[in-house]
């Protein structure tokens, strides 16, 4: 079985034009690679990086130098060059993404946006809403809330509208951004849980895990993320 | 999903005498797809909508659009007469100002029966039927429905002139500034009705706004103008999240937080 996700050599910094041009060097030379069925974490500092390689992997952030390759449509596509178009493709067939936060769209309810990269993917409506009801239903989300928008919802309760978001459909690719950051014991255990699922479907998972208990649940190796340490330059 | 794109725009340009309108624009739009074209005022992106919906002629570049049949057609050499029937029929136009779109002294059914009545439409019951449909998916009160849109607040009037523009299924619409002058509230229906629109009808969109929230919203792809040319464009959360050109920065780190 091809291998779903290669990273190589991948560097990223920031230029700031508004403070004279100062180059932010954020890492260097990433390079790593993530079987289906296992969960990779990246390990390391705040600040030493992870968070903008996930969301280099998932296209949010351009990349400098480097290959990300990704078995995409019986194919392979370097992300570090996909044109927007492919980007797209690729995150509605192959990479998920949870990110830490939710951004949510006015009045669209919790159901809905959770269904809603079902339905991106062709999915009935209402066959992806019933997806959604189970999803929230095991992410002990209350049944009173799921009409409504999550703008107004508490941390934790966002949070799980987010993971159920991502969690919904197949990807065979999942990127975790701290999903169990604001999430109480309870749930952590179902976060888990869903994990332990994907795993044993042969999805690729790729995580951030601030909670050393959850990583020592769901990890099955650690990345560390400082040795791509770009060497910060004094600003 | 096609492979072929729906429109495909190449060095575009447009000079008022020695001023710069647009230059050198070149994309590509796919069906279903959004792109949001934003800069502040004088950036050149209403000259860019208006010489895209052949409102404008441009001074230089090419634009050729994929008909019903498959076929390009290479816009500014179309007829004047071919060029009013794509308007009327495969594309729509939503203006900043609802009364530009919309005829202020006919009903509001009649606002959105005229378009039906342009591609062939003669049955007066069903144009009226289908009038009742389209108020009702923007949310406008079937008992509006002979009320003349001088009557109806800003908001209903861009939901009105939504409607005229998109029941004969277009495949391509231009939106000029659709929640500008809005209140915020108002705004929030109108983008979450337009974003369940466009993903409902497959619809391909290209929004100009200054609003970059208005943008992350409805859009999948974002260019960027400045003196009426492209600074930077891509996926509309990399441009924003990762801006790397010296003006969208500046854009992006205007936004006022709430």
């Amino acid at each position: 079985m091809p291998t779903p996700l290669v990273v190589s050599d991948v560097a990223k910094s920031f230029t700031m034009h508004l403070r004279d041009g100062i180059r932010l060097p954020v890492v260097a030379g990433v390079s790593f690679s993530i079987q289906a069925g296992e969960c990779a974490v990246l390990g390391g500092p705040s600040g030493a990086g992870k968070s903008s390689i996930l969301k280099m992997l998932y296209g949010n952030y351009a990349v400098d130098e480097g290959q990300i390759i990704v078995q995409h449509d019986d194919g392979l596509i370097d992300l570090a060059t996909a044109s927007p178009r492919t980007v797209l493709a690729v995150r509605r067939q192959t990479i998920g993404y949870v990110s830490q936060f939710l951004r949510t769209v006015p009045r669209v309810s919790a159901l809905d946006v959770v269904a809603e990269p079902l339905v991106e993917r062709g999915e009935e409506r209402e066959a992806a809403r019933e997806k959604s009801r189970s999803l929230l239903a095991e992410l002990n989300l209350p049944e009173k809330l799921w009409a409504l928008p999550p703008a107004t919802f508490s941390g934790g309760e966002q949070q799980r509208v987010n993971i159920a978001r991502g969690f919904i459909t197949e990807h065979p690719i999942l990127l975790l951004d701290e999903p169990t950051a604001s999430l109480d014991a309870r749930n952590r255990d179902v976060v888990i849980a869903l994990i332990a699922a994907k795993k044993a479907a042969g999805v690729a998972l790729l995580g951030i895990f601030h909670d050393h208990d959850v990583r020592e649940a769901v990890a099955d190796r650690i990345i560390d993320v400082t040795a791509f340490a770009a060497g910060k330059i004094a600003a | 999903m096609t492979d072929e794109p729906l429109l495909r725009v190449s060095a575009l340009s447009k000079f008022y005498g020695s001023r710069v309108g647009c230059e050198n624009v070149t994309f590509d739009l796919w069906p279903g797809e959004v792109l949001a074209v934003v800069g502040e005022s004088g950036s050149g992106k209403t000259t860019l909508l208006n010489c895209l919906s052949t409102r404008l002629l441009p001074s230089s570049g090419t634009a050729s659009y994929r008909m019903r049949d498959g076929q390009f057609r290479e816009l500014y050499r179309m007829s004047e007469a071919e060029r009013r029937f794509l308007m009327r029929t495969d594309w729509g136009f939503v203006h900043q100002n609802p009364a530009d779109g919309l005829r202020m002294t006919v009903s509001a059914g009649a606002n959105v029966g005229e378009r039906l009545m342009a591609v062939g439409d003669r049955h007066y019951g069903k144009i009226r039927a289908t009038a009742v449909d389209w108020l009702s998916r923007v949310e406008i009160d079937e008992d509006r429905i002979d009320d003349e849109p001088r009557a109806f607040s800003g908001g209903m009037r861009q939901r009105l002139q939504i409607a005229r523009n998109l029941v004969t299924g277009p495949r391509l619409v231009f939106m000029d500034e659709p929640t500008g002058g809005l209140d915020v509230s108002v705004q929030a229906r109108l983008l979450d009705l337009l974003r369940g629109l466009v993903t409902d009808l497959g619809l391909a969109a290209i929004v100009v706004t200054h609003d970059l929230a208005v943008a992350r919203l409805l859009s999948q792809r974002m260019m960027v103008m400045k003196d009426g040319r492209v600074v930077e464009s891509g996926l509309t959360d990399r441009v924003l999240d990762d801006p790397r050109a010296p003006y969208t920065q500046l854009l992006v780190s205007s936004i006022l937080q709430v």
